[in-house]
């Protein structure tokens, strides 16, 4: 049994990153989980959220779009729409953005399609705050 | 014979031609650059999918999802993807021939063509053909980006799902280098459990929630990352294609300025020894 993982994030745009890690925890649609070396094959797709990574004693966050992850025999796959390492989030934008989600919604019926949009939205923002406020520590 | 001033003026007038195409080879080739990285960056996730897909779709009956099973062929849909601009060579041309020469040779066995057009360069091609021309969209290859690909894929599995089509195929130029583009016709409705290629070890996973919710997450968006590297690479393709023909535009030019030149300096020359002759019987026939 490998002692690391190897992970992999690849967006549309780019590959994000390629490391060597110890444990990773995800978003997964059913709730967060998390893989160690050594984990079976499995196939399961995320949500929006916070991913994070852990190298020896550091541990470096992603907020994460929809996608899914793949992990076979030590080697981890995730495929996102867009993924962003917590220092590379403009907190003030994320910040902007989530006002005009809730102004959003607060206007919309819960029937309206637009609700669906503006939910996720607000999700995203709010995650990209909680991510980049991982940073400072 | 025209006149030096004449000669003159083409001269000039060539000389500009050859700015304008020196200079759109070069935005061309700064474009292409980064068309080519944006490629190269989206290959990675598309065969990663594609892989996913493959290994999901394979111990999967067809009747699982209504976007793996295929039906009676009837009416099948060809997205096409084109430029919006010209002055790229046989760019346009070639890939709006191979589509008419798909449809005519029906070798997928459909009873009818639908076509749908991006890109303006296209339509104005195929317009006046006796093709079926459902929908043409304009202007997106400008600055492509994933979400219009998403909503154009949303747009081709509703028209599925719906019953409008039977099948649906994407025909764009693939990228191989600057000089040469490959016309490439996928298949991408129903979905082929496809490209896995031999040997390749098909790994039982444990799926969360379940396969089901899996494949049908994944199948929709698999339709979406084909077409938007279908759009990157067409891109890529189209600067390559316009930086080659503008090289041998400019060269053309340069080629034109030289015989030019060789004309005028003759007439030139011819010019100065007649003057020479007349003043000399001038001053002779005063003796």
């Amino acid at each position: 049994m490998a002692e690391k993982l190897q992970l992999e994030v690849v967006t549309p745009y780019k590959r994000v990153l390629s490391e060597e890690v110890d444990e990773i925890t995800a978003p997964g649609l059913i709730g967060e989980f998390g893989i160690l070396p050594g984990h079976t094959p499995m196939l399961t797709t995320l949500k929006i959220g916070e991913f994070s990574y852990r190298q020896g004693d550091e541990t470096f966050h992603l907020a994460v779009n929809w996608g899914y992850v793949e992990v076979e025999e030590d080697k981890v796959t995730v495929l996102v729409e867009t993924a962003e390492p917590a220092d590379e989030i403009d907190i003030e934008r994320a910040r902007a953005a989530l006002g005009r989600a809730e102004e959003a919604l607060k206007g919309l019926p819960s029937e309206d399609k637009n609700f669906r949009t503006m939910e996720a939205a607000l999700e995203r923002a709010m995650i990209r705050i909680q991510v980049a406020g991982r940073r400072a520590r | 014979m025209p006149s030096l001033k004449d000669i003159k003026k083409r001269i000039t007038s060539v000389k500009n031609t050859r700015q304008i195409t020196k200079a759109m080879k070069m935005v061309s080739a700064a474009k292409l650059r980064r068309a080519q990285d944006a490629v190269t960056a989206a290959r990675p996730y598309a065969e990663k999918m594609q892989e996913v897909l493959s290994s999901l779709a394979l111990r999967e009956d067809p009747g699982a999802h209504p976007l793996l099973e295929p039906r009676e062929r009837g009416r099948a849909l060809v997205v096409l993807l084109t430029a919006d601009r010209g002055l790229c060579g046989g760019f346009n041309g070639n890939i709006s021939k191979a589509a008419e020469r798909f449809i005519h040779s029906n070798a997928e066995g459909y009873g009818a063509y639908d076509l749908m057009i991006i890109g303006k360069k296209g339509n104005d091609l195929l317009r006046r053909r006796s093709l079926n021309i459902a929908r043409v969209y304009e202007n997106i290859t400008v600055s492509i980006n994933y979400g219009t690909a998403s909503l154009l894929g949303q747009e081709v599995v509703k028209l599925f799902l719906e019953g409008k089509y039977d099948g649906v195929f994407l025909i764009y130029n693939g990228f191989l280098s600057a000089m040469t583009q490959d016309i490439t016709v996928k298949q991408l409705l129903p979905v082929l459990p496809r490209g896995m290629e031999e040997g390749t070890q098909v790994t039982e996973y444990l799926y969360e929630p379940s396969r089901e919710e899996v494949l049908k997450k994944v199948l929709p968006k698999h339709v979406e990352v084909q077409i938007f590297r279908g759009l990157l690479e067409s891109s890529a393709s189209e600067h390559g294609a316009r930086m080659t023909a503008m090289d041998s535009a400019s060269k053309n030019a340069s080629e034109m300025i030289g015989k030019l030149t060789l004309q005028y300096n003759r007439a030139r020359q011819a010019a100065i020894t007649k003057e020479l002759m007349e003043i000399i019987s001038g001053a002779e026939s005063i003796k």
